[in-house]
């Protein structure tokens, strides 16, 4: 990408150079034939645009080369912040997974998806790995009466979604970074989830925070009350649900509720912490890697200022020496 | 279930440290292989895979919470002598995998005392007083909402969404607060009012209680 650019500079400048100089360039990495390819030649003497163009295309790469270096300065200071919170808040699905175990292939009616992604871009390929992953956990579930839904929780999935299946998105939740998440916050969300979307399993799709580089997709299956209810009736994974007595003064049906839906929360939390850390280590990753392509442009474009500057002052003195030249002899 | 800012005003001026240093062990690395004692989990688990890969053969399954999680110990033949408890919130991990005697959580139906050999079970808790209680020391946390989950290893586990050791609260506050929900209960006009009210009350005299019992 960066040698197809130099090349169309390397167009512009043959355009703006006299045709002696274009000889010198010939012993330049560009191929002979991009140079030639040129538009009809400008007036004799108009060497210093080249420079000028050549020099304003450098500042905007240094510049562009500043802001992502400080784009990533921010990412990791955010990371650092969010990553303490992340790790302290990793206890908190351990019960419920270690009460009802796992269980992703359940299969049952009513699926609801809930992808937690980013609101805001250039953070590499997390987003549209988990709305990938959710796509096909769809067409895993589907089958007749079954119809998935979604909830998205960002806005880039929600853009991502709405290419093709902008009906199945049944909620869609944005600026959740605005204030740190909390879990008050979290709790109001999934009560509203609860009010308006029914479901027998809900699996909360996020990338969890695995180191700087490495983001795994995970998928939590969190199954309703009524569901848990059937399958541990029915033995089977969930067989030791039922070997539990239940304490409290309400009925079995009303604690697994209440268990279902603290279970939410809590799994939602974590998935909220862990997506949002994913998604500052793969800012940072991402802007990393664009200012080095940035200072190898700027290189790049450096050595080319620097041969025009020196091809136009050989060719200013070449004429006055050959002019001297025939002056006197 | 009782949010942030009701304990939040009880707590003393004082700053309260911040336990990070104890998270590590629970929350910092954790085997992948999953080898729970479960065989119909990892059955399940496999046919899962199975059919993922021929919906999508190119794209890696996704993992499940299960293979980050250590894995728990099974059932043994005889009582063990110690609880393993491990009490976490929201924003952190108070204890995990701790030995401990016995465990006095709030239950709805009252104070709950958990010895080991316990009796699998599901308790939701109230607002109280939790103790747990290691030979001779007992440390007393006061709890807003939450569930405990005994299971059959002896292993408990405490989930709470907030939880203040007893000797960050301030006495004066709780009192202040019990008498000004009491006020805002004589002077409801909604039912609304009247509720809150009446919750505010019922947390302070539970904070009262503990505090002094």
């Amino acid at each position: 990408m960066a040698s197809a650019f130099l090349r169309r500079e390397a167009r512009r400048l043959g355009s703006l150079t006299a045709s002696g100089t274009l000889k010198a360039l010939t012993g330049s990495p560009w191929p002979q034939s991009a140079i030639h390819q040129t538009q009809e030649l400008p007036a004799f003497g108009s060497r210093t645009i080249s420079t000028q163009i050549v020099r304003n295309r450098m500042k905007s790469v240094k510049s562009i080369q500043k802001i992502t270096k400080a784009m990533k300065m921010v990412a990791s200071s955010k990371l650092r912040a969010i990553q303490i919170k992340t790790e302290n808040s990793r206890g908190l699905w351990q019960p419920f997974t270690a009460l009802i175990r796992d269980v992703p292939g359940i299969s049952v009616k009513k699926n609801v998806f809930l992808i937690v992604t980013s609101d805001k871009g250039l953070c590499g390929g997390i987003n549209s790995t988990s709305v990938k992953i959710s796509k096909t956990f769809a067409k895993l579930e589907s089958g007749p009466e079954k119809e998935p839904k979604y909830i998205v929780l960002g806005e880039k999935g929600k853009s991502i979604l709405q290419r093709d299946s902008s009906k199945d998105i049944s909620l869609s939740v944005g600026e959740m970074q605005k204030n740190p998440i909390n879990f008050t916050q979290v709790s109001m969300l999934v009560d509203d989830i609860l009010k308006n979307v029914e479901f027998d399993a809900v699996r909360i799709i996020f990338n969890r925070f695995q180191s700087i580089v490495s983001f795994v997709p995970t998928v939590s299956t969190i199954l309703s009350a009524e569901v848990a209810e059937k399958e541990s009736e029915a033995g089977g994974t969930l067989g030791d649900l039922d070997s539990y007595e239940i304490e409290g003064s309400e009925t079995k049906a009303e604690v697994l509720q209440n268990l279902s839906e603290f279970h939410i929360v809590c799994a939602l939390f974590n998935a909220c912490l862990e997506s949002s850390c994913s998604e500052q280590g793969a800012r940072m990753s991402a802007m990393d890697s664009s200012s080095r392509n940035a200072g190898e442009m700027l290189d790049r474009l450096t050595l080319s200022y620097n041969r025009t500057r020196q091809a136009s002052i050989t060719t200013e003195l070449s004429e006055i020496i050959s002019g001297a030249a025939a002056l006197t002899g | 279930m009782l949010g942030r800012r009701a304990l939040c005003s009880l707590l003393r001026p004082s700053v309260s440290s911040v336990r990070v240093g104890g998270s590590g062990a629970v929350a910092g690395r954790r085997g992948f292989a999953d080898n729970t004692p479960a065989t119909a989990t990892d059955a399940a688990h496999q046919d899962f895979i199975t059919a993922w890969k021929k919906v999508a053969p190119n794209m890696e399954p996704p993992k499940t919470p299960l293979t980050f999680m250590k894995p728990r110990p099974v059932v043994p033949g005889s009582i063990p002598t110690k609880l393993t408890i491990n009490f976490v919130l929201p924003y952190q991990v108070e204890l995990s995998s701790k030995e401990v005697d016995m465990v006095i959580v709030p239950a709805t139906t009252g104070q709950m005392g958990i010895l080991p050999g316990h009796v699998a079970t599901i308790a939701e808790l109230k607002p109280g007083l939790l103790s747990v209680h290691e030979g001779s020391d007992v440390n007393k946390y006061f709890v807003s909402s939450g569930f405990a989950f005994i299971h059959a290893n002896s292993y408990t586990d405490i989930i709470a969404v907030e939880a203040v050791p007893l000797d960050k609260i301030d006495r004066e506050q709780v009192q202040k607060g019990l008498a000004e929900y009491t006020q805002k209960l004589s002077s409801a006009s909604t039912d609304l009012e009247r509720a809150e009210a009446q919750i505010g009350i019922e947390f302070h005299s539970t904070l009262n209680a503990s505090l002094s019992g």
